[in-house]
């Protein structure tokens, strides 16, 4: 019965759109952070809302929004392959020596007493945004998209020891350029 | 606990994600290592630095309606009868203590359509651009008297910071044609938008859940005033929020 099939379909439209669209602005954030290009954040979301309606089918979870991350990462390494633009590739082994990298043999940047200057949000995000692909991703999605642990960890596809290692070296890469911000001495 | 293993691990802890026995260990090493503990301190203030700041971007009105366009049957709200009735079924499903407030404002008329857009629209522009409040503060005692000769009401200005909605300030905007007051609230990252206008009944009506445009929606009516609260946050915490605020309504008010 060709109605019931298209009142299926609205249904699954319907029920597609109360659930995904209050996330568009979490979407559209993670998207200018990965991609640090509006028009192609606006492209890439956009793909990925039509994406996730596709497959709107097999979500099976409560929570959507980590589950539209992980297709919008998917999204924008498309984009990046397509591209082909080597200096954003997004491919996780580029940042596995950082990973690797132990964080206690880091030079301490300034005494960790210093009090920080509040910058205002334009600068923060432009500090965020020059943190390697990972370690930008990382702490986005915690601090900015409000995910815990074990989300982040579904949405990269690393363990959750991965996560608080990225995240805790993207504190401090972000903290070291704070303080640059300032024009201290580092 | 090592220093190269809490200087992972704190950030565990500033996140709270660690359990009741790895925080206290992480706490104790803190308490005995300077070194550590000043790391702490100062990823926490970083941490509440970029929390002090809307980080969010906002989706361009356009990438929305873009998106809406592409879903099958696009977002027509047939507005007959039966289909809000039908609304309505749904609705006393969800929340039973809701239902039993809802005794009028069933049948939601054109009017009704074209002031939930309005707040719609108001709050879709409040988040582009700089302009989310004209008075920008934390405390309820410089918002309230702020709205004073704006609007021909005294708005309620409660503040919720520690029941989890920060208050961020108010603005003034325009709803149906008329100038209504906008308390900005926060929840995390999503910004609540409280519209609160000239009730037209004199007696008021329990919250109603709407949402449109994919934002969530909840109008109530209270004391002479209509009030509209408007987010992406979900349905269950914009619910949470309307509690906490008719709360502290009714302790402020003493009734």
């Amino acid at each position: 019965m060709a109605g019931n099939g298209g009142d299926a379909h609205q249904d699954k439209a319907r029920r597609f759109r109360d659930a995904a669209l209050p996330h568009l602005n979490d979407v559209y954030t993670l998207a200018r952070y990965l991609l640090r290009d509006a028009a192609d954040a606006d492209d890439a979301a956009q793909e990925c809302y039509l994406r996730a309606l596709r497959y709107f089918d097999t979500f099976r979870g409560t929570d959507i929004k980590p589950w539209l991350f992980a297709i919008l990462r998917n999204v924008c390494r498309g984009e990046f392959v397509r591209r082909s633009h080597a200096t954003l590739a997004m491919d996780d082994t580029t940042d596995d020596a950082e990973d690797a990298a132990p964080l206690w043999q880091e030079e301490q940047a300034s005494p960790e007493t210093e009090t920080l200057r509040q910058w205002d949000a334009e600068t923060i995000r432009r500090l965020v945004a020059e943190l390697p692909n990972s370690f930008r991703e990382a702490i986005v999605l915690r601090e900015i998209n409000d995910l815990s642990y074990s989300e982040i960890a579904d949405v990269v596809g690393v363990p959750i020891g991965t996560v608080m290692s990225r995240l805790a070296r993207a504190r401090s890469m972000l903290r070291k350029a704070w303080i640059a911000e300032e024009g201290l001495p580092t | 606990m090592t220093c190269a293993e809490t200087e992972i691990l704190l950030h565990a802890l500033l996140d709270g994600e660690l359990d009741a026995g790895h925080a206290r260990d992480v706490e104790a090493h803190l308490e005995g290592c300077p070194r550590c503990a000043a790391q702490f301190r100062a990823h926490r203030e970083m941490q509440q630095a970029m929390s002090a700041v809307q980080l969010q971007f906002t989706a361009p009105t356009s990438l929305r309606q873009r998106i809406e366009r592409a879903l099958p049957s696009a977002p027509k709200r047939v507005s007959n009868r039966r289909s809000m009735l039908k609304g309505f079924v749904m609705g006393t499903a969800l929340s039973a203590a809701m239902a039993a407030s809802l005794v009028i404002g069933v049948i939601r008329t054109d009017q009704d359509q074209r002031v939930l857009a309005d707040v719609t629209s108001a709050h879709v522009r409040s988040l582009q651009g700089d302009h989310l409040t004209d008075v920008q503060t934390s405390d309820q005692h410089t918002v309230k008297p702020w709205f004073n000769g704006k609007v021909d009401i005294a708005p309620p200005v409660v503040d919720l910071t520690a029941q989890g909605f920060t208050l961020l300030g108010g603005r003034l905007d325009y709803i149906d044609g008329k100038a209504v007051a906008s308390i900005v609230y926060r929840r995390r990252v999503h910004v609540i938008n409280l519209f609160v206008a000239q009730g037209a009944a004199s007696e008021g009506y329990g919250a109603k859940l709407e949402t449109m445009q994919g934002f969530n929606i909840e109008r109530w009516s209270a004391q002479g005033l209509e009030f509209f609260a408007i987010s992406d946050i979900n349905a269950e915490e914009l619910q949470e929020f309307v509690e906490k605020f008719d709360k502290a309504l009714h302790s402020a008010s003493g009734t």
